[in-house]
């Protein structure tokens, strides 16, 4: 999949908020890539872009969405819904609400997979999801449950199962073990990436929290205020993070080794998105921010072989 | 609380609800107007056929044992007297009680399935015209007089067009006769009911066709607040995760709309059902008088014209209690569906 | 006194759709409510004077509103039918603002027995059909504007009873009455002073709405043959006299009044969903 230069936009009536900005990126086949920022970062209107479910009153602006050499956002109504829970398929972050609560499990795996394959029977339907829930490490009984009846953790299994039903080949995940606590959430993200390994798809993981997408995904990219301020394997993010915002965000991740780390936060708060400060939009937090900064935004610099950082620390014949 | 405990204090919350409806009818009807015979009369003195009167109906005796009469013969089915020929009120008002029933039921349904359309599609179309004009529509129909639609349906379809039938409940010697099997006779007095009972389509038609305007008429007006509840209710269920994750998923539009969204916004439609039933009673006065429609609600309209006063005392203790048990059935009903409350 | 109402005017305009319905609603109602009054200078012909014209003729250049059965000019019984139902209506807001209202603060603020008894009573009333209830007690209390209005007053104290108890109620959870209790504030002032100027805004929803039902409620009181027995224009004696004369296909007799009392009640109620709206605002994306 390739994304161009998208723009989402939220028209509201005070105004209009550019939630994501100029967004170029790519995504290879089993590719796990990470996406990083705060709230409001724009992250999540990215994933929901990707499957053109951004909620009233955003909309799209610019920019094309490539997948398998079709253009997404060109798509007719009904093309675009068959591409969704087939070939893009999406894991929502808060389980406890992401099910139907009058709908046995069951259910929502029969419903799923006859949408998108209606001559499939209730039955072979009804087998594929035992399969499934094997797959997720769910005991095949749970089919016959509603929601409620089932744990957090379990919850989110199930979505990953709907998720991977239809083999896609992106799974969009966002935030997905935010609502759960930290022993499930090593294990959810563990059960991602052993699909991701089963079933050749590739995953994106939306997070708020870089530890988790460090080690667990092939590239990341780190946004801020609606733009992507670095964008790199995560071996060079780790060893090498050259976005001021991304040094921080390293900085503020305890290292259970270190003795006696101070932990340092990134003062300030990200900006208010109706009124953002012109140029560069890290500049009043950023430590090293310069007269430039604070004048023009700066544009996407390569500074390595696949490493892109939005900084002008990195223009070209600049001393870093 | 378990259903069970739900269920048995509902019921038991009715009979004292019940019993105040009774007493302030009695109070009403037959205490503040101090003497019904003297009003039945109409101030023409005639103090013979007072004195007759009042010893036929009991109103002779002490109030206190009035009051006890009153009741006991309401749990016994006896709603007293009519003035006009001493007939009992009970079996007048047991008459005309399907009609106005089946009035009332298909009012309803026009109401809820127009009402719940309407608002399902204004919440899909949100803040756009279809929105807007749907939400007016809805406010409008509640401004209008029911019998005043009623008359203009009347013009529109009965005199202008000929269409439908101008009023009554079916022509003479067509009324269905229900289920007639040898010895065994069945019937609901329900005519939509009774005339498929007895597998006679073109009276069932014909029903149809004078059941129409009356009930649509009532279901128009009704509809508003079924309008405004269902869209309120999409608009926020339309918003919760769980669509946009069905949504995501990929399925289809229709699927979402109603499966998802309408059936966990339906149990309030359902509780609004019952509160609105008081209203539809109301109305149902005013439609079966315009229409001619031989239910309960002329049989009130009729009695008073006729200063019947115990007639018009039993009516609305029968309005009353059909109301408690109508909203009752629906509590139930409710508590049954919820799934939250019953596990 | 204008010079107050055009600012007012203007700040409700700035609030959006919902300034606008009330604005709306009010130009509806005021507009009825001066026809009503001057409706003595300005009607055509006496309303009231038969055989104006000949009987049942339809609109023409000189009977825009066509003729009734007896040759009366409906153009001007429009105009000055409204003065009964606005009349019945102003009366029983007036009372159930004066019982409803004390009531509800009296109930609600007592709390313990009395209140679930009356509030027992009040549910009962309430979940009467309105209507019903109005015949009984109109029956009882004999024809006239004012036993209309008392009649249309009983159905609808509940509603506002209801409003103010429920209010009351979450009012009274706040700190800053608890700290006036604490103070030793005695019960009628607390209620005065903290609780009541909270509890008008939603008082006047209710009052809106409740105007709009009486007026319906008094045009079927009409109609069932209990309206007021004098013989003034009314739009619900209109609308009944005419009742009669459909066979014929003569439109004009009820069309016109019920369309007035249409835009009566719609004022009414367009002013209801507006306030109701302004106070608490929905949820606005």
């Amino acid at each position: 999949m390739t994304v161009d230069a998208l723009t989402v936009e939220y028209w509201t009536r005070k105004g209009k908020i550019r939630a994501v900005e100029d967004m170029s990126f790519s995504l290879e086949k089993a590719e796990t890539l990470g996406v990083v920022g705060e709230s409001g970062s724009g992250k999540s209107t990215l994933g929901l872009s990707l499957i053109g479910l951004v909620p009233f009153p955003g909309r799209i602006t610019k920019g094309k969405i490539i997948l398998k050499d079709k253009e997404v956002l060109k798509l007719r109504k009904d093309d675009l819904r068959n591409l969704r829970g087939k070939e893009i398929c999406y894991v929502f972050q808060d389980p406890m609400t992401s099910l139907n609560p009058v709908k046995k499990i069951g259910a929502h795996f029969v419903e799923l997979i006859r949408t998108h394959e209606p001559q499939v029977t209730k039955q072979e339907a009804l087998k594929r999801a035992k399969k499934l829930l094997k797959d997720v490490g769910i005991q095949p009984e749970r089919l016959n449950d509603y929601p409620h009846q089932l744990s957090g953790g379990m919850r989110q299994r199930v979505m990953i199962g709907l998720a991977i039903a239809l083999n896609p080949s992106i799974v969009v995940a966002d935030e997905p073990t935010t609502a759960l606590d930290v022993i499930v959430q090593a294990k959810i993200l563990d059960l991602l990436n052993a699909l991701r390994d089963a079933y050749g798809m590739a995953l994106i993981l939306i997070t708020h929290d870089l530890s988790i997408v460090l080690q667990r995904s092939d590239r990341i990219m780190v946004m801020y205020a609606g733009h992507m301020v670095e964008y790199a394997p995560s071996i060079e993010i780790y060893s090498n993070p050259k976005h001021p915002y991304t040094q921080g965000l390293l900085k503020s991740i305890p290292n259970i080794e270190l003795a006696d780390q101070k932990l340092e936060a990134i003062s300030g708060s990200p900006p208010d998105l109706l009124d953002l400060p012109k140029g560069c939009r890290f500049w009043p937090r950023c430590y090293c921010a310069f007269e430039r900064c604070r004048m023009e935004a700066p544009p996407l610099i390569t500074t390595g072989t696949e490493h892109f950082t939005r900084c002008f620390l990195y223009e070209e014949g600049r001393k870093a | 609380m378990t259903l069970r405990t739900y269920i048995i204090s509902r019921i038991l919350l009715t009979i004292p609800m019940i019993f105040i409806l009774l007493t302030t009818v009695f109070l009403i009807l037959r205490v503040l107007p101090g003497d019904p015979v003297l009003l039945h009369f109409e101030k023409m003195e005639n103090p013979a056929a007072m004195a007759a009167m009042r010893a036929q109906l009991g109103l002779d005796k002490p109030l206190w044992a009035q009051y006890f009469d009153y009741v006991v013969g309401i749990f016994r089915g006896d709603l007293g007297k009519s003035m006009q020929d001493y007939s009992p009120v009970a079996q007048q008002i047991f008459s005309a009680f399907p009609a106005t029933l089946e009035l009332a039921i298909c009012s309803m349904i026009i109401a809820v399935l127009l009402g719940v359309f309407l608002g399902v599609e204004s919440s899909k179309a949100y803040n756009k015209p279809k929105d807007q004009v749907i939400r007016v529509f809805g406010i409008v129909t509640y401004a209008i007089p029911v019998f005043f639609l009623g008359m203009i349906l009347q013009l529109i379809f009965g005199v202008g067009l000929h269409w439908l039938p101008v009023g009554g409940r079916i022509s003479p010697t067509m009324e269905p006769t229900g289920l007639n099997i040898g010895n065994l006779h069945f019937s609901t007095g329900l005519f939509t009911i009774d005339s498929l009972l007895e597998g006679n389509i073109y009276k069932f038609v014909l029903t149809l066709k004078y059941l129409l305007l009356p009930s649509l008429t009532l279901g128009l007006v009704l509809c508003g607040i079924f309008i405004r509840l269902t869209r309120s209710n999409m608009l926020e269920t339309l918003r919760l995760d769980f669509v946009t994750a069905a949504k995501a998923r990929g399925l289809k539009e229709s699927t979402v709309t109603y499966s998802y969204a309408l059936r966990n916004a339906f149990l309030p439609v359902l509780t609004m059902m019952g509160l609105q039933f008081a209203m539809l009673l109301a109305g149902a006065v005013l439609t079966e008088t315009t229409f001619s429609w031989p239910g309960l609600g002329r049989y009130l309209v009729d009695r008073i014209n006729f200063r019947d006063y115990t007639a018009i005392q039993g009516t609305v203790v029968v309005f009353g209690i059909f109301v408690s048990i109508v909203s009752l059935a629906i509590d139930l009903l409710y508590a049954y569906l919820d799934p939250r409350i019953r596990l | 006194m204008l010079s107050h109402l055009l600012p007012g005017l203007a700040s409700l305009a700035k609030r959006g759709l919902a300034g606008w319905l009330v604005i709306f609603g009010g130009i509806l109602v005021s507009v009825v409510v001066v026809m009503t009054i001057v409706s003595p200078w300005i009607a055509p012909h006496d309303p009231s004077a038969i055989n104006v014209g000949q009987p049942l003729s339809p609109p023409s250049s000189q009977f825009p509103f066509g003729t009734d059965d007896v040759g009366r000019d409906m153009l001007s019984r429009i105009i000055s039918g409204g003065g009964i139902m606005l009349q019945v209506a102003i009366l029983s807001v007036i009372v159930c603002l004066m019982i409803g209202v004390p009531l509800g603060l009296f109930s609600s603020h007592t709390g313990g027995v009395i209140d679930r008894f009356v509030s027992l009573i009040m549910d009962s009333v309430y979940a009467f059909p309105g209507l019903i209830l109005a015949i009984a007690i109109a029956l009882v209390l004999g024809r006239g504007v004012i036993n209309m209005a008392l009649s249309i007053a009983v159905v609808y104290v509940p509603s506002y009873f209801r409003v103010i108890r429920s209010q009351v109620l979450s009012i009274k959870e706040m700190p800053y009455v608890e700290a006036a209790n604490a103070a030793g504030a005695r019960k009628r002032t607390v209620l005065s002073r903290y609780i009541l100027p909270n509890v008008v805004p939603s008082i006047a929803v209710v009052a809106t709405v409740n105007f709009a039902d009486a007026i319906l409620t008094a045009a079927g009181l009409t109609f069932i043959g209990m309206g007021v027995p004098v013989n003034v224009p009314d739009w619900g004696w209109d609308l009944t006299n005419g009742r009669r004369l459909l066979p014929s296909g003569a439109w004009w007799v009820i069309t016109f009044p019920g369309v007035m009392i249409i835009l009566l009640a719609l004022g009414f109620t367009l002013m209801g969903e507006g306030l109701s709206e302004l106070l608490s605002p929905r949820l606005e994306q």
